[in-house]
């Protein structure tokens, strides 16, 4: 207050300084609330829906179905039965016809898919993104041109492709397919590249004065140094895989064929979680129609990048303010 | 004498000079020099220059292997194909590679005999079905980016301009990136369902807004929403990026002389802000060019259910491309191929529309 009086004439102009200042925080917070409240409210209606008793949900008008304690809000209202129900049906459901919801196997599906094909995607594109960085050949800025090119196409038009060449050469339903048709990211290549460029060249020189080979300085230098971009690229690539639905959808819509994995018998679905979750809602079986096993379904789906997010909230935050890609 | 040598500018780049490129000449220097001289003078006259290309082809095999089989021949392939009217695949057969399907069909040994030319453009084309898709998703891409990207400056902003709270909005704010749109596609079905939270909150009883009573524009308006939600995270993040880089002293020097805080927004912050403001209108109209998978979590019918009575209402082009590439591949290619085009072109305006308005 003090150093306010320092800064104003009359004691007029600072009450309309400070009244203007009190507006202006007082409209900025307001509308942050209003955009926050229209952000959170998928989610707590997600949340609060997964845990009420399927049949009375349906019954109750919707705003019992959002407050969490209606009761409180007026006693002439009915108490809402929580329960898990809604989950143990999403974990262990099977329909008449013997067909099985089982998210436990999504899950396994998706984290085996999600860490491998990152693992890959690393792999290959620190080896391309050295090669472009550090070493020197013929025909180098050709072809980063033109691998920087593909990207303005669109992804579909390889889909259509990829689809027959996984049919053809017998990839479909196999987690191959999943991993490694689009486990190489000329974006992730392109990031990595301009991180490794990064270096200063000094450091190459004197790598090599003290012996070291080209593989030896990428293993023992540059992944040190660009291991926060190498970081966020796994994170990227683990959400992204996560979210996987419409490839997933397109070539591993049954069941693995052969059972040499994990000594797999026919009849493991090779569905990812988004596209199980997709079926919790075209499924005509009477015992999934209610919504609240659906929003059960979704919560299982969203609550490990919950998790994930807030663990790893900087690396995520940063890694996509830099790079700008949706997985 | 120390003040003399103050004022002698030297450049970032000429310390970097100085502290690497031009070694002092002391005799420790100097021996370092003559090794690394030896070293690679040494190495270059022998096999360091084959070598060193061999090593690169070596770290590029791996990636180079699955970008020309799933990434470059794709591209070819689908260019190739959407000239190819009636090509079919020949499905399930081990022989019958994509590669060696299309010059078969080129030798027009294939029944029914694909036709070289523009054929399958033509059709698609005049296929009323393309064309709403195409229509839906122009509709969709004029609606929602503006909107999103004037939401999302706004609230960068705001957000910029506190300090108490402010991590905390942030991450509120970002939550909607790292869900699964599927899932929350989902929960937005239920909550725009006839006896849904919406209705409830606006008193409208029990509006359809997505199942197949549903009014077209009703959808439309869900189809929008969920646009937003979904897509104001990451403009947040980059537009706060974008703020966190501009130079404090402009707004040092607009306060002192007086200057509103909306004059201040408008002549300092988006200016400033423009390569960012291009960026996110650049990706943002290519992305919205590309919707799909919140389409159909919305109506939450499968991969190929766009609402209304017949499924299709709000088809968008790449549901299209999926919708047709089973059976009529070559369709689907000329999908792709407008696809690629509407992209090309809306870059390039954008980018000659920035020569004029972004300052960097």
């Amino acid at each position: 207050m003090a150093e306010h009086e320092t800064y104003f004439a009359t004691t007029k102009q600072m009450r309309r300084y400070k009244a203007n200042h009190i507006l202006h925080n007082v409209l900025v917070y307001g509308f942050l609330t209003i955009v926050g409240i229209f952000i959170v409210i998928p989610f707590l209606y997600m949340i609060i829906a997964s845990f009420r008793n399927p049949e009375a949900f349906d019954m109750e008008d919707a705003m019992h179905q959002f407050v969490l304690f209606p009761q409180w809000w007026n006693d002439t209202l009915a108490e809402p039965n929580y329960t898990v129900d809604n989950f143990v049906t999403v974990f262990t459901y099977q329909s008449t016809n013997g067909s099985t919801i089982n998210f436990g196997l999504y899950y396994a599906n998706t984290i085996f898919v999600s860490v491998v094909s990152t693992i890959f995607t690393i792999a290959t594109s620190v080896l391309a993104a050295f090669a472009f960085a550090r070493c020197e050949f013929k025909g180098k800025n050709l072809l980063f041109t033109i691998l920087l090119a593909t990207m303005m196409i669109p992804g579909e038009m390889m889909v259509i492709t990829n689809y027959q060449t996984v049919k053809s050469i017998g990839w479909e339903n196999t987690y191959s397919a999943l991993i490694f048709v689009h486990g190489v990211s000329v974006f992730y290549i392109f990031y990595l590249r301009q991180t490794f460029q990064q270096i200063p060249n000094e450091l190459f020189l004197a790598a090599k004065v003290d012996g070291y080979g080209h593989f030896k300085y990428l293993w023992r230098v540059m992944i040190p140094i660009a291991s926060p971009t190498i970081v966020t690229i796994a994170i990227l690539s683990l959400m992204g895989s996560w979210n996987a639905y419409v490839w997933p959808n397109l070539v591993a819509n049954g069941y693995y064929k052969n059972g040499w994995m994990f000594g797999m018998k026919e009849g493991w679905s090779m569905w990812l979680v988004s596209n199980g979750l997709m079926n919790l809602f075209t499924n005509s079986d009477t015992g999934l129609d209610h919504q609240t096993v659906r929003i059960a379904g979704s919560v299982i789906v969203t609550a490990p990048l919950f998790v994930f997010f807030l663990i790893f909230r900087k690396f995520i935050m940063r890694g996509v303010s830099r790079s700008g890609i949706k997985g | 004498m120390s003040g003399l040598h103050s004022t002698v500018k030297v450049s970032f780049k000429e310390n970097i000079r100085y502290a690497f490129a031009k070694p002092l000449p002391s005799q420790k220097y100097q021996h370092t020099e003559e090794i690394l001289k030896q070293t690679l003078s040494v190495r270059k006259a022998s096999r360091i220059h084959v070598g060193e290309t061999a090593k690169a082809w070596i770290a590029l095999i791996p990636a180079l292997i699955f970008l020309i089989l799933f990434m470059i021949y794709p591209i070819i392939n689908s260019f190739l194909m959407s000239f190819l009217e009636g090509f079919t695949f020949v499905n399930g057969s081990g022989s019958s590679f994509v590669l060696t399907n299309f010059f078969a069909a080129l030798e027009n040994s294939r029944v029914p005999d694909p036709i070289f030319g523009l054929g399958s453009y033509a059709y698609i084309l005049q296929d009323r079905l393309f064309l709403q898709s195409l229509g839906n998703t122009a509709l969709i891409v004029i609606f929602s980016v503006p909107l999103t990207i004037i939401i999302g400056l706004l609230i960068a902003v705001a957000l910029y301009s506190i300090k108490p709270l402010q991590g905390f909005f942030q991450t509120v704010f970002f939550l909607p990136y790292v869900t699964n749109t599927i899932a929350l596609g989902m929960v937005f079905q239920t909550i725009f369902s006839s006896g849904g939270l919406f209705n409830a909150v606006f008193g409208l009883d029990t509006f359809h807004w997505l199942d197949v009573q549903a009014n077209r524009w009703a959808m439309f308006f869900v189809i929008i929403v969920y646009a937003i939600w979904n897509g104001l995270a990451f403009k947040i993040l980059v537009f706060m990026s974008g703020l966190a880089s501009i130079d404090k002293q402009y707004y040092d020097a607009a306060r002192i002389d007086g200057a509103k805080r909306s004059t201040i927004l408008r002549r300092i912050t988006i200016p400033l802000l423009s390569p960012q403001v291009l960026y996110i209108t650049i990706t943002s109209f290519i992305g919205a060019f590309k919707s799909y998978t919140e389409v159909i979590s919305l109506f939450g019918g499968g991969a190929t259910a766009f609402g209304g009575t017949n499924n299709q209402e709000w088809m968008t082009v790449v549901g299209y491309i999926y919708s047709t590439m089973d059976v009529n591949p070559d369709r689907a290619a000329a999908g792709s191929m407008v696809l690629l085009i509407i992209i090309l072109l809306i870059t390039i305006v954008q980018m000659v529309v920035s020569k004029k308005r972004v300052h960097y």
